[in-house]
């Protein structure tokens, strides 16, 4: 039976992770690699690098993270943050990673989408996808008890420009010119701890024929239960619950099994 | 005048990337590899591995390219150690049906079908391989232990001796393939963790290739 992959995201910037100073046991907690091999050890299933560098300038400097990481990590790695043509992409596959995520980029010309999957294959290509709830509610329908229509939209720029595009309508689109994954975050839940989007997980989960990581909200062990449970998550993204050594990976796990989650010892 | 002294795998670059992920791990044992498309390195290696990830057609149109059709089925036929990964496992059988109808390696007798609807395809993600057969690759690896996988086509070999695992995804399908010298597997070892380096240490060790010293 397919297992559910807990994926640990670790947030880059010119080469040094942002959170995650609370592993005592780590010489250098700052160091990707570093914190890489320490989740790799942990049993994660795979592992995701979102460059947060702002400008272009410290490219070169992801590149070589990701190049030392595939070195002495082997578990699959994502890398995001910043990859906008299939020469972006190229640089890091050959540098090590397994798969590239686009975002924004993929919303400025959708037809990247088809030139990275033609150029690499569909397994290589996540469409990640930052959503914000737009409820439209129809007033007629109140007394119905189904006033809200749950909806959301494509944001862009960290959730704050919002592109007018239909999440649903955009994953879609996207499995159809070629990615192979969803990478789905909640612009609602993310940063909260309060959980997961469910909703929003289970309704993209359901759209499309591809596997779709729920990220964005995760507070407790119980919030990634639910995304595989209830959100129909093939896999959870989370960050700040393991690097702040509130839970480990085995714990996680063991968590989920005990639970009845399908998930690799 | 001795050009290939030193016991070496030669790893097939045939362009259907993610080689460099199964030569850093070989490398990362200790073993001599090549990553190579040179149809002597291949015949002159002492193991070879087939790796890839992508579409069938484009993986035998790189192989027919390159003449590496002809010098594999030779190395295989003549006894040399050969490992196949996910599509190096893949355009052994007879023929695909990836992309209408692809004719492949035919070393194993077989096709390749699409997995059948109604889960998530590609089927990505670590799930158990079931052991058919006591091989050398799965020494000191327990049954049903999990490995990566990502493909949206499985293996069908006509012969059900050369199944050596198999794993569950809806259906049950082969998931390792094992023949004489040969074996093969639709799940990534590269990307397996340790029991995944493991299984290319037993794979090295198995075909009598030494560490560097």
């Amino acid at each position: 039976m397919l297992t559910k992959r807990i994926i640990p995201c670790l947030d880059v910037t010119d080469g040094r992770v942002v959170k995650g100073t609370h592993f005592v046991d780590l010489r250098d907690a700052g160091d990707p690699v570093e914190l890489a091999r320490f989740y790799d050890r942990e049993g994660a299933d795979e592992l995701v690098f979102l460059d947060i560098t702002a400008s272009s300038d410290h490219r070169n400097t992801m590149v070589d993270v990701v190049a030392k990481t595939a070195e002495q990590v082997f578990i699959p790695l994502t890398v995001g943050g910043g990859i906008r043509t299939v020469e972006d992409m190229r640089r890091m596959l050959q540098a090590g990673a397994d798969k590239v995520s686009i975002n924004s980029a993929a919303i400025a010309d959708p037809t990247v989408i088809a030139q990275g999957a033609g150029k690499f294959g569909s397994q290589c290509i996540v469409l990640a996808v930052d959503a914000k709830r737009v409820d439209e509610c129809v007033d007629e329908r109140v007394e119905d008890g189904a006033a809200c229509v749950g909806r959301w939209e494509v944001f862009t720029h960290g959730g704050r420009k919002p592109t007018g595009i239909d999440v649903i309508a955009w994953v879609r689109r996207a499995v159809e010119l070629g990615a192979g994954e969803i990478l789905l975050t909640s612009m609602d839940a993310d940063g909260t701890k309060n959980g997961y989007d469910l909703d929003l997980t289970a309704a993209v989960s359901q759209a499309v024929s591809v596997p779709v990581i729920a990220s964005g909200g995760a507070g407790s062990l119980e919030h990634l239960y639910d995304a595989l449970a209830i959100g129909k998550a093939d896999a959870v993204l989370a960050a700040s619950i393991f690097h702040y050594g509130l839970h480990s990976i085995a714990e996680t796990k063991r968590y989920l099994a005990a639970r009845g989650v399908p998930v690799r010892p | 005048m001795v050009l290939y002294s030193v016991p070496m795998i030669a790893i097939v670059d045939y362009g259907a990337g993610n080689l460099r992920s199964v030569a850093k791990a070989i490398e990362r044992l200790g073993y001599p590899a090549r990553v190579t498309e040179q149809p002597e390195d291949i015949v002159a290696a002492d193991a070879v591995i087939l790796p890839g990830v992508g579409a069938a057609g484009d993986a035998m149109a790189g192989l027919r390219r390159l003449g590496l059709v002809g010098p594999l089925r030779q190395i295989i036929a003549g006894g040399k150690p050969f490992l196949g990964v996910c599509l190096g496992l893949q355009v052994l059988l007879t023929g695909s049906e990836e992309g209408g109808w692809q004719d492949c390696l035919n070393v194993i007798p077989g096709v390749v079908r699409r997995l059948p609807p109604g889960l998530k395809v590609p089927h990505m993600g670590w799930n158990q391989v079931q052991q058919r057969l006591a091989h050398p690759i799965f020494a000191g690896i327990p049954d049903k232990a999990n490995f990566y996988f990502v493909h949206s086509y499985a293996v069908h070999p006509e012969r059900d001796a050369v199944i050596a695992g198999e794993t569950e995804y809806g259906v049950r399908f082969c998931s390792a393939i094992a023949r004489d010298n040969l074996v093969a597997t639709q799940f990534h070892p590269e990307k397996s963790g340790d029991l995944g380096l493991k299984m290319f240490d037993n794979f090295c060790r198995w075909a009598g290739v030494k560490r560097i010293e």
